[in-house]
């Protein structure tokens, strides 16, 4: 597992505090981020691959300076966002799994091969060369972890990736990430998601409530919100 | 382009798509320069047939492809026909149309990627004055891929507005859509970071 480093982590957007002091050492395999909406989740996750940089303190993965070499990092980490919409580049599903290794270096049969792999693997192969936007929600949100997928990270940062889902598509999503071989970190409101993760982080208002097993921390996150 | 390419196995499909695009612009220019009368226009239509038959493309799809147009086609051609001759009109409509269809014969057999690897190449000797190809084609892509978005984004407004039983107002769809639409770049722009597509 890479070992993710926060120390003194601090964010503000203007005047707004948003993320203050967190040191966080993260090696477990499945790890939930959560807390109420404005308490820095997101903000957090997207320091974690170097699209936002803290204002104060440092993120290192594998001791690789998030900030100073962000290119490195998300090789390394890759990052599913809530709406898949804004993550689909291409017009077909196949040429947006393709686009993710654009710029790899990898031949052409390697690139398809991944891209066949990855079709596979979520159920998409019939729709390889349908319009990629319109295909269901959960379709969309499962190209949008093969195309974070296809680079082939050691890290998935999944923000509230089940949020914009009905039921039974949040299901499918939720078991795609639970079988993914990548250390996983997981930003959700859906507590159910957390079944069988490693630590649960709660955040309140950018700081650390709660840090340990998921049932502990989801008592805690109740308690905050109560 | 956006998402219409229908998959196949034809010598149409098959055929490199910076040759679909060189021959695409020479027979437009032919067309305009060598097409005279309505006896023209029928050997194009001719043509036009049995490339979307060696295509393998359906006559819905075919159809498709030229409704867009139809209304602009008149238009041009009453004008014409007031202003010239019937003659005139039935060779410009003609030419029009022709151009269109073959320019939607080479989008609905050619992938996008394709499409942009071709663009690419081309545009490789300006990377000499500083252009970057690849940035070029990705910006093609990104247009291509924004289209179904806005309209999504104006469909939703649209909707959410009626739904509030708001008359009909200029500020009400364009405001909205306006933050929407920039909210949806600066999402698109951190999807693309988290891509790598900036990492080199």
């Amino acid at each position: 597992m890479s070992e993710i480093v926060l120390d003194a982590v601090g964010h503000r957007f203007g005047e707004r505090t948003v993320l203050r002091e967190i040191d966080l050492r993260i090696t477990e395999r499945r790890v939930g981020l959560i807390g109420a909406n404005g308490s820095g989740k997101s903000t957090l996750a997207r320091m974690l691959n170097g699209l936002l940089t803290p204002t104060s303190g440092t993120v290192t993965v594998d001791g690789i300076d998030a900030a100073r070499k962000g290119a490195q990092v998300r090789r390394k980490v890759g990052f599913v966002f809530t709406d898949p919409d804004t993550q689909i580049v291409m017009p077909t599903v196949a040429e947006d799994l393709a686009f993710s290794l654009r710029r790899s270096g990898l031949g052409k049969p390697e690139i398809a091969a991944r891209v066949a792999r990855m079709l596979d693997r979520f159920g998409l192969s019939a729709h390889a060369d349908h319009p990629a936007h319109l295909l269901s929600g959960g379709q969309k949100q499962l190209l949008a972890i093969g195309s974070a997928l296809i680079r082939e990270p050691e890290v998935i940062i999944a923000d509230e990736p089940t949020t914009l889902l009905d039921l039974r598509n949040a299901r499918r999503v939720s078991a795609a990430l639970a079988a993914l071989d990548q250390q996983v970190i997981v930003v959700t409101h859906q507590l159910a998601l957390l079944d069988g993760f490693d630590r649960v982080v709660v955040l309140d208002n950018g700081s650390v409530a709660y840090d340990g097993p998921p049932a502990e921390a989801v008592d805690a996150y109740r308690r905050l919100v109560a | 382009m956006i998402g219409l390419y229908s998959p196949g196995d034809s010598p149409l499909h098959r055929l490199p798509a910076g040759v679909k695009l060189a021959l695409l612009v020479a027979a437009i220019v032919a067309m305009t320069v060598f097409v005279r009368g309505p006896l023209g226009v029928g050997g194009l239509v001719l043509v036009i047939v049995c490339l979307f038959a060696l295509a393998r493309i359906s006559w819905r799809v075919a159809l498709a492809q030229l409704r867009p147009v139809l209304w602009m086609t008149l238009i041009i051609g009453a004008f014409q026909l007031l202003t010239t001759s019937p003659t005139r009109a039935v060779v410009v409509c003609g030419v029009l149309l022709a151009s269109v269809a073959l320019a939607a014969l080479v989008t609905v057999t050619t992938r996008v990627t394709d499409m942009l690897d071709a663009l690419t190449r081309a545009l490789g000797p300006l990377r000499r004055v500083g252009v970057d190809p690849e940035r070029v084609g990705l910006l093609l892509a990104l247009a291509i891929r924004c289209v179904p978005l806005l309209a999504q984004i104006v469909h939703d407004v649209a909707e959410a507005r009626r739904a509030r039983g708001v008359s009909w107002s200029a500020t009400a769809l364009v405001t909205p859509v306006l933050v929407r639409a920039l909210r949806t770049a600066d999402a698109m722009g951190e999807a693309l970071a988290a891509r790598g597509v900036d990492d080199d």
